[in-house]
């Protein structure tokens, strides 16, 4: 409703689809790492160390230039966007299970449980994710398996919310009513009814909730306390890159140029699909 | 008006109540803290005589009653590796953090309200796009991405401007901007589709009707009316500010609370996360009390219909 006419100028159409493209490729790189990064990512160089990009007396051989101790960017900023592509998805997924399955069950049970798990998703709202995230990894050490799950664990409570309004409003229609007078019990009601007429609104959430996610896991990583080393993410490259900033920007700067671009890309997506719901919520 | 408020304590208190129980929880789970404090090893005899003094031998029930008294009391125990008062620790960085937030806060208010209402009101003008697509970027680079890019440009490459540590108002400037920045492109963005919203509503019609002019519509009707929900935007933009301060004084080295936290996680040092994570989440309810009193303030709806 609102970006409408400043992103006149280029067909709406078109742009959502570029920006879905680059996307795409980008998703698609990270991937296909294994298969077309030109270096091993853990291979280091110590006499090839900070090599420049191309561009600025480097060459083709590590187009990115290489880091402090010789590994070669390009190919850790591939395996860097496998790692945060990877975690990402498997924690959203994670917490659009877990949401989704509370979601249901607070709108097709009784009062009491609705109430109480409608208070614990207001008690998630109101709390920071990184201090839930924080105190986790704390506990649970910063393998990436905890990681999944403790997005999964710090997401959940859009997707219940959501669900959880859908059942409310589904419930009231005829064919809902119907399949109960033929006695179908509340968990067939869920998974056959109810589930289905989900699966858009969930598209939308799930897409608008990936940067955030994404960023999450990169800062974490940026802070120390996220993926652990050697495994490639670009969050560590650009805290590992911090103390040659004045000689050698690259190092953090290309993975910077990564995460930038991608949340940007999700976020033009993002409005696009703002825009239409809200059209269709017009129409 | 107080059915509304006092509903938002009882919330509040489940939240704290829930945090407290999560604090305390994870420094259970987290085994006895004698292997990282003494890893050489205990006796039999020792390991026993420390848990009777710490009451680790108690019921999980009475430990944890025992843990809230405490907490209510001030006294939030001693870290596990240096042997300071937790409170002390961050006692000692809180002037520094509240220093940077606040300042960035003031910024981000005194900015990006002027600035969304301008474009607002100036839709189609070239500096509205600039605007805009400024709002677009800030909003989508991270605090740790943007803070180092400001430090490439101004402390290197520039040199205009020192890239770390607080010893001079000048310090002040970069980690004041990373933080403010994307809080100024949110509040812009958020003020530019609430006022938009509000052009469109009959009221404003009828006041171009009566004759009124347009610096006197913007002012008394529309811009009003856009300030009522970005009351409670402006809540969620200052838990924002408190997550991004943490990676703010990372990248910037400043002597602040975040850094206790995370060096905390990394130590696996659990009495000084414990009373951090309960001192952040106390301040984010805090902060969204105050909201919503601000809010009844505001909008005689909420006063009147409660």
């Amino acid at each position: 409703m609102t970006m409408t006419l400043e992103t006149a100028t280029i067909p709406k159409p078109s742009r959502l689809m570029l920006a879905a493209l680059a996307l795409g490729l980008i998703i698609l790189a990270g991937f296909l790492a294994p298969l077309i990064s030109p270096h091993d990512p853990d291979a280091v160089d110590l006499l090839n160390r900070a090599a420049p990009p191309v561009g600025l007396g480097g060459s083709w051989g590590h187009a990115l230039g290489t880091d402090q101790i010789g590994r070669d960017i390009l190919s850790r900023c591939l395996w860097g966007i496998r790692t945060s592509f990877g975690i990402a998805t498997l924690g959203l997924v994670f917490s659009a299970v877990l949401g989704v399955t509370l979601g249901i069950i607070s709108g097709l049970a009784g009062a009491w449980t609705d109430r109480i798990i409608m208070t614990v998703v207001d008690v998630f709202i109101s709390l920071p994710n990184l201090l839930l995230m924080l105190c986790g990894i704390a506990l649970l050490g910063t393998e990436t398996w905890v990681l999944v799950v403790l997005i999964g664990f710090v997401k959940w409570e859009g997707y219940a919310r959501l669900v959880r309004g859908q059942v409310l409003a589904i419930r009231e229609q005829g064919y809902i009513e119907a399949a109960r007078v033929l006695g179908a019990r509340n968990l067939t009601i869920a998974l056959r009814h109810v589930l289905p007429n989900l699966a858009s609104p969930l598209a939308v959430i799930l897409t608008l909730s990936f940067p955030g996610v994404l960023l999450m896991e990169a800062g974490l990583s940026f802070l120390g306390v996220g993926v652990q080393p050697p495994v490639a993410s670009l969050g560590r490259m650009i805290d590992d890159g911090r103390n040659y900033l004045v000689n050698a920007w690259w190092i953090s700067g290309m993975p910077s140029i990564v995460i930038v671009a991608i949340t940007l890309l999700f976020q033009i997506i993002g409005d696009a699909i703002r825009d239409r719901v809200d059209e269709w919520l017009d129409a | 008006m107080l059915r509304f408020m006092s509903w938002r304590f009882l919330r509040a208190q489940v939240t704290m109540l829930f945090v407290l129980v999560v604090a305390f929880l994870t420094v259970r789970l987290s085994g006895e803290p004698f292997d990282t404090m003494f890893p050489e090893g205990l006796t039999q005899e020792t390991a026993q005589a420390l848990r009777h003094r710490w009451n680790l031998d108690l019921p999980i029930w009475e430990q944890f009653t025992l843990y809230l008294g405490k907490m209510l009391t001030g006294d939030f125990g001693r870290s596990l590796f240096t042997h300071e008062p937790v409170w002390q620790m961050y006692a000692e960085r809180m002037p520094a953090t509240l220093a940077v937030g606040s300042l960035a806060l003031i910024i981000a208010i005194s900015l990006g309200i002027p600035i969304g209402a301008l474009s607002a009101l100036r839709r189609g003008a070239v500096t509205e796009r600039m605007l805009m697509g400024v709002a677009f970027l800030g909003y989508a680079v991270p605090h740790f991405v943007f803070g180092i890019g400001l430090i490439l440009l101004f402390g290197y490459y520039l040199r205009l401007l020192p890239a770390s540590g607080l010893s001079s108002p000048q310090h002040y400037i970069l980690p004041v901007l990373t933080l403010a920045i994307p809080m100024v492109a949110g509040i812009a963005r958020f003020m530019r589709a609430a006022m938009l919203d509000t052009i469109g509503q009959p009221y404003v019609m009828t006041a171009a009707s009566k004759g009124l002019g347009n610096g006197r519509i913007a002012r008394r009707h529309v811009l009003r009316n856009a300030m009522v929900p970005l009351v409670t935007v402006l809540g969620l933009e200052i838990a924002g500010l408190i997550n991004g301060s943490v990676f703010v004084e990372a990248v910037f080295s400043l002597p602040g609370v975040g850094r206790v936290l995370v060096s905390s996680v990394e130590n696996r040092d659990f009495t000084v996360l414990q009373f951090g994570v309960v001192a952040y989440a106390g301040l984010v309810v805090l902060i969204n009390l105050v909201i919503d009193l601000l809010y009844t303030l505001i909008d005689p709806r909420v006063r009147v219909g409660g």
